[in-house]
C-alpha cells in the first residue's frame, strides 16, 4: 500500500528517533506556538467582522468621516492586519524556524549520504 | 438587440473588430510564450510542476494570476457597483483566506508532496482509499470553478460583441475551451504558469490605470467618489453598509464568509502551485508576494466598483448584456472609449483563459497521477528510486488525454451555466474546498492520531454535504435565477452550504478517526512530521 514511501524512504534514517529528539521537538513547539495563536487570532477577528456585517448593518453603516463608514474602516482594518500578520510571520520564520530546520535537514542529508 | 437604452455607454461605440484584434494579439503572444516554454516538457515533474524551477516572486504573480479570476475582477467590481459594500465583503474573505495558506499549509505541503494534494494527504495513510477520495474532491472543486470561469467568458463576450443570444455566447465559450486545451496540452505547467504571470501583470496594470483615472475624476478624494456613487445608486446610502445583497439572509452571508476564508487553502489548483518552486522557503515567498498582489488588487476593485456605480450607474450595468459582470468593462468604456474597453476586455479574457488553464492542469494531474498511476496502475511497485520504465510517460500521456476530456466537459458545462453570477459559482467551489479538502489537510499535517477512516469520511462527507445542500438550495432550483428554474426542490434556505458542510467535514474527520481501531504507521507519521518541518527529502527542482 505504501508504494510511494518505499521509493523515497531511505532506510538509513530513523525518523522516529529524529522526531523524538529534543531539537526537533523544540522546533515543532516553536512553530506551533507561533502559528496556532496567530491563526486563532485572525480567524476570530475575521468572524467578528463577518458577524457584524451580517447582523449589525446599521452599526456598520454609521458615518465616521464624510462618507467613510465604520464598515469601510473595519474592512480596511482586515487588509492591514492581513498584511501585518504576513510580515510578522515572514520575519519570525526567517529568524526562528529556518536556521533550526536547515540545521536538522543538513544533518539528515549528511547521514543519508554516509549510509 | 438590447431593450434597454445604454445612456452612458452606447453599444454603437463598441468596436468588435478592435476588441477581437486585441484579444487575438494576446493569444498570439501567450501562445508564443507557451510554445517556447514547452521545449523542456519531458518528465512528469516538468509537465505537472514546471520542473519546480520558478522563483518565489514569479510564483507569487502566477498565484495571483490564478486566483484573481473573472470572479474577482468582473464579479466583485459588479457586486460593489450594484450592491456596494457587500461586494467588498467578498474580497476581504478572499484575501484573509491567504493567511490560512501562509501559516498552516503552504510550506508543509511543499515539503511533503510531489505533484498533487493527494500526495500529502496519503503520505502516512493508506494510499488507495485516501488518494482516490482526494482526487475526487479535487476534480469536484475544479469542475465548479471551471463552470464559473466558462460562464464568465460567455457573459463577457456578450458585452464585447453585443452578442446577446445563447448561440453566439456558446460559440465563444467553445473557443475559450479549445484555446485552453491547446495551452495546457502544449505548455504543461510551465506554459500555464507563464500565461498566468503575463495575465496577472496585465490585470493589475489595467486595474491600476483605471483606478487612478477614476480617482482623478473624483479629485483623488475617496469621499467624493463615495458621494457620487451614493448619488447614482437607487439604494442611496445603503451601498455604504453591508446588507443589500445578503440583508435578507444574514446567515447565508456568514456561511459564505466561512467558505471563503477556509476554502482558499483547500483549492487544489492553488496548492499545486506550491510545487512549482524549488523549496518551502520559496513557497513562503510566493504566498507573501501573492498576498501583497491580491490585497492590493482588491483595494483597487473597491475604487473600480464604486467608480462603476458612480460613473456608469447600477441601472445601466444591470441592464447591459452580461449583467452585473459587465461593470468593469463598462467603466473602461466610459473612461477610455472603445480602446480601453477592448484592452480591459482582453485582460478579462486572458484572466479566464489563465484560470481555466490552471484548473485544467490540476484536474488532469490529479486524474493521471492519483487515479491512473496510483490507484488503477497500483501494484506496479517501483524499485528504490528508479521509476518503472514506461510509467511516468504513460502518466503524462494520460494527463494530456484528460486535458482534452476536461476541456470538452468545461465547454458543455460552461454553456449550461451561462448567466449565473460567477462570483457566486466560485463561492460554491470554495465551499466544497473548505468542507472536503481543508479538514483532511489540517488533520494530516497537525493531528498525529488522524487515520485513514477519518480522512475518507471527512472528504466524502464534506463533499456530499456541500453538493447535496447546493442541489437543495435556491441556487439550483425554485427561483428565477436558479440553474433549473422549472423545478422546485429548494428545501434548504441558504445559497452557500459552508456553515453546515464545513463543520461537518471537520466533525466527520474526528469521528472517523476515533471510531477506527486500525493504527497507521508510526514510522511514516514521524517521517512526515520531520520532512514537513525540515524540508529534508523534499522534491528537488529539475536542472535542464
Amino acid at each position: 500500500m505504501t508504494d510511494q514511501s518505499s521509493e523515497r524512504s531511505s532506510a538509513a534514517i530513523d525518523y522516529i528517533a529524529v522526531e523524538e529528539s529534543p531539537r526537533f521537538q523544540k522546533l515543532k513547539r516553536t512553530q506551533r506556538s507561533f502559528i496556532f495563536p496567530l491563526a486563532a487570532l485572525f480567524l476570530i477577528w475575521y468572524f467578528v467582522y463577518v458577524l457584524l456585517g451580517a447582523y449589525a448593518t446599521e452599526f456598520m453603516g454609521q458615518r465616521v468621516w464624510g462618507d467613510i463608514t465604520i464598515g469601510l474602516i473595519l474592512g480596511f482594518g482586515q487588509f492591514i492586519t492581513t498584511f501585518a500578520i504576513t510580515m510578522a510571520y515572514v520575519s519570525f520564520a526567517g529568524r526562528k524556524l529556518d536556521p533550526k530546520a536547515q540545521e536538522i535537514r543538513e544533518e539528515l542529508e549528511k547521514a543519508e549520504a554516509q549510509s | 438587440m438590447n431593450p434597454f437604452p445604454m445612456a452612458a455607454a452606447p453599444a454603437a461605440e463598441n468596436n468588435p473588430v478592435l476588441n477581437i484584434s486585441i484579444f487575438a494579439a494576446f493569444v498570439a503572444v501567450t501562445l508564443f510564450i507557451v510554445i517556447r516554454a514547452s521545449r523542456n516538457n519531458k518528465t512528469a515533474a516538468d509537465y505537472y510542476a514546471a520542473g519546480r524551477s520558478f522563483t518565489g516572486p514569479q510564483n507569487g504573480f502566477a498565484i495571483a494570476g490564478d486566483y484573481l479570476s473573472a470572479a474577482s475582477f468582473l464579479g466583485i467590481c459588479g457586486a460593489i457597483a450594484v450592491n456596494g459594500y457587500d461586494g467588498f465583503l467578498y474580497s476581504i474573505g478572499f484575501l484573509v483566506a491567504w493567511l490560512v495558506a501562509l501559516l498552516l499549509v503552504a510550506e508543509l505541503m511543499r515539503n511533503t508532496g510531489k505533484f498533487t494534494m493527494a500526495d500529502v494527504l496519503s503520505f502516512r495513510l493508506k494510499q488507495r482509499p485516501v488518494r482516490l477520495a482526494a482526487a475526487i474532491t479535487t476534480l469536484a472543486v475544479c469542475f465548479f470553478y471551471l463552470l464559473a470561469q466558462m460562464a464568465g467568458a460567455g457573459g463577457l463576450v456578450s458585452l464585447l460583441m453585443g452578442i446577446d443570444g445563447r448561440i453566439g455566447q456558446s460559440i465563444v465559450i467553445a473557443v475559450v475551451g479549445i484555446l485552453m486545451i491547446v495551452y495546457v496540452l502544449i505548455g504543461g505547467m510551465k506554459g500555464t504558469t507563464w500565461v498566468q504571470i503575463v495575465k496577472a501583470f496585465l490585470l493589475i496594470a489595467g486595474a491600476i490605470v483605471m483606478t487612478i483615472w477614476v480617482l482623478a475624476i473624483n479629485g483623488f478624494n475617496l469621499n467624493t467618489l463615495l458621494e457620487s456613487a451614493v448619488a447614482a445608486s437607487p439604494e442611496g446610502d445603503a451601498i455604504l453598509a453591508p446588507g443589500l445583497q445578503y440583508g435578507s439572509n444574514p446567515l447565508d452571508f456568514v456561511s459564505l464568509g466561512l467558505a471563503l476564508v477556509l476554502g482558499t487553502a483547500g483549492l487544489p489548483h492553488v496548492l499545486m502551485r506550491f510545487y512549482t518552486v524549488p523549496t518551502a522557503k520559496e513557497a513562503r515567498r510566493s504566498v507573501v508576494w501573492a498576498i501583497w498582489l491580491i490585497g492590493g488588487f482588491y483595494l483597487l476593485t473597491l475604487v473600480l466598483g464604486y467608480g462603476a456605480g458612480a460613473l456608469v450607474g447600477p441601472e445601466v450595468i444591470k441592464a447591459a448584456p452580461g449583467g452585473v459582470n459587465s461593470a468593469a468593462p463598462l467603466l473602461a468604456q466610459y473612461l477610455g472609449g472603445p480602446l480601453l474597453l477592448g484592452l480591459i476586455s482582453a485582460v478579462a479574457f486572458a484572466t479566464i483563459l489563465a484560470v481555466v488553464a490552471g484548473l485544467t492542469i490540476t484536474a488532469a494531474a490529479s486524474f493521471a497521477h492519483d487515479i491512473y498511476a496510483n490507484v488503477i496502475q497500483k501494484g506496479r511497485k517501483k524499485a528504490d528510486g528508479t521509476p518503472v520504465d514506461a510509467d511516468p510517460n504513460a502518466e503524462v500521456k494520460v494527463a494530456r488525454r484528460t486535458v482534452v476530456v476536461i476541456g470538452i466537459l468545461a465547454i458543455v458545462g460552461g454553456i449550461g451555466a451561462q448567466g449565473q453570477n460567477i462570483a457566486f459559482l466560485v463561492a460554491l467551489a470554495f465551499a466544497v474546498a473548505a468542507s472536503a479538502n481543508l479538514p483532511t489537510i489540517l488533520y494530516s499535517l497537525f493531528w498525529r492520531r488522524f487515520n485513514t477512516r477519518g480522512a475518507v469520511w471527512s472528504m466524502y462527507g464534506g463533499l456530499a454535504a456541500a453538493i447535496i445542500l447546493i442541489v437543495l438550495s435556491p441556487v439550483f432550483s425554485g427561483s428565477e435565477t436558479a440553474m433549473i428554474p422549472s423545478i422546485d426542490i429548494a428545501i434548504w434556505p441558504l445559497n452557500n452550504p459552508g456553515i453546515v458542510s464545513i463543520p461537518l467535514g471537520f466533525i466527520l474527520g474526528w469521528l472517523g478517526t476515533i471510531t477506527s481501531r486500525s493504527t497507521e504507521s508510526r514510522q511514516l507519521a514521524a517521517e512526515m512530521d520531520v520532512r514537513s518541518l525540515t524540508g529534508f527529502g523534499a522534491e528537488k527542482p529539475i536542472e535542464h
